[in-house]
């Protein structure tokens, strides 16, 4: 009993903490599934046998197979996301970086003055998805 | 001294931790060009020190906060030479002394008739072998054979630091690709913009420093998976 308890006040916590954060839509969306996600959880620890009455009907055998499969799933769609995300932020550093090494640069020339000249072309901020 | 018929010229060399070598290399490259751009990617070793004391001889730095990579680095360093209204040709020029002088000057020559947009540094151009071992080698050749097949040309050579293109292809890359990765999207951008180009038979020197120093060929792997997951 005790370890039923602790698992949901674990899933609770869970939950409750990747609810903070700011976002729109998508967040909003992800805040739903999470929601979703803790619920089932909780049904499945109250009621261990209903995750192997779902994986029967599903044909998948025992209840932790379909955990497992469902985790896998779940943990390369959150790879994938992370991925993007990653790679959004790299961008946007490497812009800022940028910025910073020619807005710290000598004037190309003697003769062309001003540091502002440096860069002005190309690679504004708006340029970074 | 610098020669006045590449008052135009502006070579790029991105720099990461080549502070045995940077002097020599900047040294040399000053002797034909008068105007030399050093990106140095938060270099831990000096080197940007190192650069910043030729200043007097025409080499400007520029320094990256963080490592970012050597496309990057070639990102930053076209966008500051392109704000110098009297540029008129590039040349990309790697800082481990892998490069010769001569050979960038007659690219930029090539460049300067007008003949071709962007002249390609090529190692393996006429059949040559290219000093390098046989594993790398047969890397190398594996990368043309691959980036010619999704990018639609037929190089001799993909993956050659050294370049000269003029303003107008400068203008027209946008690299993304921070790491390795830019050898790749260097062309396909080329191609895309329907520029000029042509290739340039090209000595690389494989010195023990370099070789040490140089891409481990795992970095391959981690290469294409970058360009696969765009
Ligand atoms: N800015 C920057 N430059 C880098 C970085 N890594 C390497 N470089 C520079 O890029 C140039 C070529 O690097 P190498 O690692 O020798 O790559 P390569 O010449 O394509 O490969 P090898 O044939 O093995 O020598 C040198 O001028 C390096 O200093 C980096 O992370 N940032
Ligand atoms: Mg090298």
């Amino acid at each position: 009993m005790f370890i039923k308890i602790a698992l949901i006040v674990a899933v609770m916590a869970v939950a409750l903490f990747m609810l903070r954060g700011q976002g729109a839509r998508r967040q909003a969306l992800r805040r739903l599934g999470l929601l979703l996600f803790a619920a089932l959880a909780v049904v499945s620890i109250v009621f261990p046998d209903s995750l192997t009455t779902v994986a029967q009907r599903l044909n998948v055998g025992r209840g932790a197979d379909l955990l497992l499969y469902v985790l896998i799933v779940v943990f390369f769609s959150y790879v994938a996301s992370r991925y993007v995300r990653d790679r959004r932020s790299a961008q946007q550093l490497t812009a800022l970086a940028r910025r910073l090494a020619l807005d710290e640069a000598p004037p190309p020339r003697e003769c062309v003055a001003g540091p502002e000249v440096a860069g002005s072309e190309a690679a504004g901020p708006a340029e970074v998805a | 001294m610098a020669q006045a018929r590449f008052d135009d010229v502006w070579v790029v060399i991105p720099v990461y931790n080549e502070a045995p070598v940077l002097a020599a290399v900047l040294d040399d490259v000053t002797g034909t060009f008068g105007h030399v751009c050093v990106v140095d990617d938060c270099s831990t070793d000096g080197s940007d020190a190192i650069a910043r004391g030729l200043s007097g001889r025409g080499v400007r730095v520029l320094r990256h906060p963080i490592n970012l990579g050597q496309g990057a680095a070639l990102q930053t360093g076209l966008e500051y030479v392109l704000a110098d209204p009297l540029m008129g040709r590039v040349v990309t020029f790697d800082a481990d002394g892998q490069h010769h002088v001569p050979d960038a000057a007659a690219m930029a020559e090539r460049v300067g008739t007008g003949e071709l947009d962007v002249v390609l540094g090529s190692r393996f151009l006429g059949g040559a072998k290219g000093a390098m071992g046989g594993a790398k080698r047969l890397v190398l050749k594996a990368a043309v054979a691959y980036t010619n097949l999704s990018v639609g040309m037929k190089l001799t050579d993909t993956h050659n630091g050294l370049r000269a293109m003029n303003r107008q292809a400068a203008q027209a890359l946008h690299l993304t690709q921070n790491g390795m990765a830019h050898a790749t999207e260097i062309l396909e951008q080329i191609k895309r913009a329907g520029l000029r180009y042509g290739e340039h038979k090209v000595e690389i020197s494989y010195s023990p420093y370099a070789k040490a120093k140089g891409q481990s060929l795992l970095n391959s792997v981690n290469i294409l998976v970058d360009l696969m997951l765009r």
